[in-house]
């Protein structure tokens, strides 16, 4: 295969990567745009393979590399549990992130392609940045894996003159990156270029274990964004434009999901990113400032929430991360259907940062068979609370907190929530009272028309479906 | 040591209610009590002694022996003369006992050394209170049963239709006062299809009479009327005159008047005159549920039904009694809630705790000491200004849907183009061609990136993500390209060739977990994802 067929080839896989992340405007589209990644990244690989850059020596080391990643891949894509996805999207941008890494390596030390001048600079700085977030995406992925599965505290750690640290990481990796590309030869190169390597992996785990857990979604998303800029590095370094516009396409994706989720929390990126709760220091303190609510909250049992969901005329399921842990959402499901068939109109509203990635919850509901048109956005359904008998919120607290908009001293003051306390009934289903994770008391448990479910979501849902079936 | 709980037969006139249903017998012996309850308390409620026996209760043959044994009365209404010398020295009496009211009674009852909690003197802004406050249990009911009492006197249907046999309109309905009663006089009419209309002197329960489908009529005059309490005022003559004339207007136009007005310690307002009701149509119905406290109507008949000037005034003043299962067992689920307060320690004993707002309020004689009126509770300030806050925060966010948001502004703009021309006018003044062409690329790519992925449904954020992060695997073909290149003989010689083949194949094999792991996991996901 000649370098121009190659070179159309990848266009062609250009234009199908495109089309795939188009296809997921719609759920009927997407299976179909699934296969056109598919169908593209296959041609770019045989386009690479068969064409002029790759000599017959190469490939049975690339049909063997192939083959064992392959397996690895597919094994742990038919066994994640749909709970694990975060993990799993988390793990995957590492092995990106490493790839990168050992690419950018691999391509300082390779001595075949020569370039002078200007261009020897450029494509050392590419090759650095591409090692640069490369080695950020490796670890930054890694803790946030960690995190996501539990292995990990998902306390923001908050070490001293944080800001600080990071400022200086930053000084030393420019100060070095001047010296790798003033550096002579290969090996004056090597030692700024791993020790940019090492402060890489260090900022990397820094950054992500600032972040709390309910921030895991702009983490998740921010990382993949990065995964997406590290293959356009890539590109860069080698010259290939395939990897550089599919690289962009990942790179922006992952940039629009991160601002996506910041903003349905009201926050800014920079501060997610500096990490802890609020802007700037120790905020955590200032839920003290905000108004305490008071009152008592009304327990509810598993029969009487049955009975009010039998009564019902219209029903809105708020889940939350607490669904995911319970893993109650296959009996979510059967009460559904149970209210369905008796003619109750059941709907689901999905706040964007509900679980710990993006569209979590509608997965999530998907697996468990609950059809997506039932599923909707908060934009959505907000309006429609005023209308509805009984909403459930499934272990959700803070994305259905009052507070945010009647409290502007609350922490979360402007966070956009589902306004399940506008329905005739509220449910609340929860462990026990404590606060979520943003440690803001919710005002919505002491209001009149709600109700507290305590306990374990699935066992309590198990017994408001026996109840129900009863 | 553990109570007994009596429950007598209600003695007044036409009183069907009873203070305890058999439901809640079961829940006050789980507290530790033991009940009885006098032979046929419950039958003008349809609820025989049996039911009683059955849910744990003893019964007692006659008023003497109840009284006689009772540690504590559950009763409705306020306690005859006979009745109080029946009551057991230091025994307690909850129920209705109107202290403002009854002095008499409250002496004959301090006399006994009683303790008496007067449910009608229940703090009822306290929110937790609410659960206990019958006056509200009670004038839901009595709400309900008025709309049902007009519906039996009015001759035609309350909804429109439209038959074989011609056009029927819908009955217009119009109430005056939205306390607790007019809301749900409001409600039922809504329910039965009437055109529902409500006044009420304070403004802000217009909110809750659309909520149950009624439509608020202002009247013309600025004036605020919440009397605190949540009870409303007398109003000042301007406003009174404007009130007249639009209840006028309103008389006119309907069919059916439910007033429900009352002022707190005052003769109920004459809202409706004698000429508004000849203004009516014949056949109409005026139920006047403050007929008790003289009447909403000049024309009322307290207690009776009277047709006058061919419109029917409903007059009863017994309206939650003639929907006596109703409002027993709502009654008697307040008074559970109560002794639940009253005995947090479950052990059938009973803690009247004067540091406990709602306690302190109910109690109006403790151990035959008056101690009504209660000093006003420690109020949370009302809650008005937050609500305007409430109302600025979602006006703020609101341009935010989905989508690129709203314009920036021309500054801001401004700054976001000037930055990125310099950025440009860098890159064009030292990068080489070669890099330029790519970069080209890059930008597009980037745009093309940001158009297509706004268009993604968020409920399929994950699969993009997983997707995504598949087609970022693309980096193996940088990979690839390393495994075995073509090598010319220029700077081949110390390219080291093995060191190389080891990064690009781990490279190679990581991406691949990435590759086939993120398209398949995308799949299954996919697939899940049905209609």
């Amino acid at each position: 295969m000649t370098a121009s067929l190659a070179t159309v080839a990848y266009i062609g896989a250009t234009i199908l990567f495109i089309l795939s992340l188009g296809g997921l405007s719609n759920p009927e589209t997407a299976r179909r745009g699934n296969l056109f990644g598919i169908v593209g990244m296959a041609i770019a690989v045989l386009a690479t393979v068969l064409g002029p850059r790759v000599t017959a020596a190469g490939i049975p080391w690339i049909v063997g590399a192939l083959v064992v990643g392959g397996a690895v891949g597919l094994f742990a894509a038919r066994k994640v549990q749909m709970t694990q996805m975060p993990e799993l999207v988390a793990l995957m941008h590492s092995l990106v992130g490493l790839a990168a890494c050992l690419v950018g390596f691999a391509s300082y030390v390779d001595t075949s392609v020569q370039y002078t001048g200007a261009e020897k600079a450029i494509h050392e700085i590419e090759i650095y940045i591409g090692i640069l977030i490369g080695a950020v995406t490796f670890s930054g992925s890694i803790i946030a894996f960690g995190k996501l599965s539990g292995k990990i505290g998902g306390k923001p750690l908050l070490l001293p003159a944080r800001h600080w640290l990071n400022l200086a990481g930053l000084l030393v990796v420019i100060w070095f990156g001047r010296e790798f590309v003033l550096a002579p030869g290969i090996q004056a190169g090597m030692t700024p270029l791993i020790v940019m390597t090492v402060i890489s992996l260090l900022f990397g785990i820094h950054m992500v274990m600032a972040i709390g857990g309910a921030d895991m979604p702009v983490v998740v998303s921010m990382l993949n964004s990065y995964s997406g800029w590290a293959a356009a590095a890539t590109g860069f370094m080698l010259s290939n434009d395939l990897l550089i516009v599919t690289g962009a396409l990942v790179g922006s994706s992952g940039a629009i999901l991160s601002y996506i989720m910041c903003r349905a929390m009201n926050r800014n990126f920079v501060s997610v990113i500096a990490g802890g709760f609020g802007t700037g220091g120790g905020a955590p303190a200032a839920a003290g400032d905000a108004a305490q609510p008071a009152g008592e909250v009304s327990p509810v049992s598993a029969v009487e929430t049955a009975e009010l969901l039998r009564e019902a005329k219209s029903v809105i399921i708020v889940p939350g991360y607490g669904m995911a842990v319970a893993q109650a959402q296959h009996t979510v499901f059967e009460i559904t259907r149970l209210l369905r068939d008796r003619g109750v109109k059941v709907r689901f509203g999905i706040h964007p940062v509900a679980g710990r990635m993006p569209g979590h919850m509608n997965v999530l509901l998907a697996e468990a068979k609950v059809p997506y048109d039932i599923v909707l956005e908060m934009d959505e359904i907000n309006a429609d609370f005023p209308d509805t008998d009984v909403t459930m919120v499934i272990g959700a607290n803070d994305i259905v907190n009052p507070a945010a908009q009647d409290d502007p001293a609350s922490p979360i003051a402007g966070m956009p929530v589902l306004e399940v306390w506008k329905a005739r009934t509220s449910i609340v289903m929860k462990r026990s009272m404590a606060s979520g994770y943003a440690g803001v008391d919710n005002p919505l448990f002491y209001k009149d028309n709600n109700r507290m479910l305590f306990g374990d979501a699935k066992k309590m849902l198990d017994e408001v479906l026996a109840a129900l079936k009863g | 040591m553990a109570l007994r709980i009596g429950v007598p037969k209600e003695t007044a006139a036409g009183e069907k209610r009873v203070a305890t249903v058999p439901e809640v017998v079961e829940k006050l012996v789980k507290l530790g009590f033991s009940v009885t309850v006098e032979t046929g308390a419950g039958e003008a409620a349809n609820t025989s002694d049996d039911a009683y026996r059955a849910a744990g209760a003893e019964i007692a043959d006659s008023a003497q022996a109840l009284w006689s044994v009772a540690d504590v009365v559950f009763k409705v209404r306020a306690p005859s003369a006979d009745e109080v010398a029946l009551l057991r020295e230091g025994a307690t009496l909850i129920g209705f006992v109107w202290p403002a009211q009854n002095p008499e009674l409250m002496q004959q009852l301090a006399a006994r050394k009683a303790t008496v909690l007067a449910i009608d003197a229940l703090p009822r802004q306290l929110s937790r209170a609410q659960k206990m406050d019958a006056l509200t249990s009670q004038a839901g009911v009595s709400g309900y049963r008025a709309v049902i009492e007009a519906a039996n006197a009015f001759g035609r249907f309350f909804n429109g239709q439209v038959t074989a046999a011609g056009k029927v309109p819908p009955a217009k309905v119009f109430i005056a006062g939205a306390g607790v009663a007019g809301l749900a006089a409001i409600g039922t009419a809504a329910n039965l299809g009437a055109i529902v209309r409500a006044n009420d002197t304070r403004a802000e329960v217009a909110d809750q009479v659309v909520s149950l489908g009624g439509e608020f009529v202002k009247v013309d005059y600025e004036e605020e009327g919440s009397g605190g309490g949540g009870y409303a005022k007398v109003m000042s003559e301007g406003f009174q005159a404007a009130q007249r004339r639009m209840y006028a207007e309103q008389a006119r136009d309907a069919d059916i008047i439910i007033t429900t007005a009352l002022i707190p310690g005052k003769p109920a307002p004459k809202l409706i005159t004698a000429e508004m009701v000849q203004s009516m149509r014949p056949g109409s119905v005026i139920v006047d549920m403050a007929a008790e406290q003289g009447g909403n109507c000049e024309l009322t008949v307290p207690g009776e039904a009277a047709v006058r000037h061919g419109v029917t005034l409903i007059g009863y003043t017994d309206l939650a009694s003639r929907l006596a299962r109703q409002s027993s067992t709502l009654y008697s689920n307040n008074l559970l809630r109560l002794a639940e307060e009253l005995c947090k320690t479950k052990d059938g004993t009973f803690n009247v705790n004067f540091e406990d707002d709602a306690i302190r309020g109910l109690t109006v004689i403790k151990e035959g000491a008056i101690t009504w009126p209660a000093p006003p509770p420690k109020l949370p300030a009302a809650p008005a200004k937050p609500k305007a806050a409430a109302a600025a925060a979602p006006a703020k966010s609101a341009g935010h849907g989905h989508g690129a948001g709203e314009p920036m502004s021309a500054k801001s703009l401004g700054i976001v183009f000037a930055v990125g021309a310099l950025l440009f006018w860098g890159v064009g003044a030292f990068a080489p061609a070669s890099f330029l062409s790519h970069f080209t690329v890059f930008v597009l790519a980037c745009f093309v990136g940001y158009m297509v992925v706004w268009n993604v449904t968020p409920s399929l954020h994950t699969p993009l993500m997983s997707v995504t992060n598949a087609i970022s695997s693309i980096i193996a073909i940088g990979a690839l390209v390393q495994v075995a290149p073509p090598l010319g003989a220029a700077g081949a010689v110390d390219r080291p060739n093995t060191l190389i083949l080891g990064l690009a194949v781990v490279a190679l094999a990581l991406t691949a977990i990435n590759m086939f792991g993120g398209f398949a996991v995308t799949r299954r996901m996919l697939a899940m994802f049905r209609k």
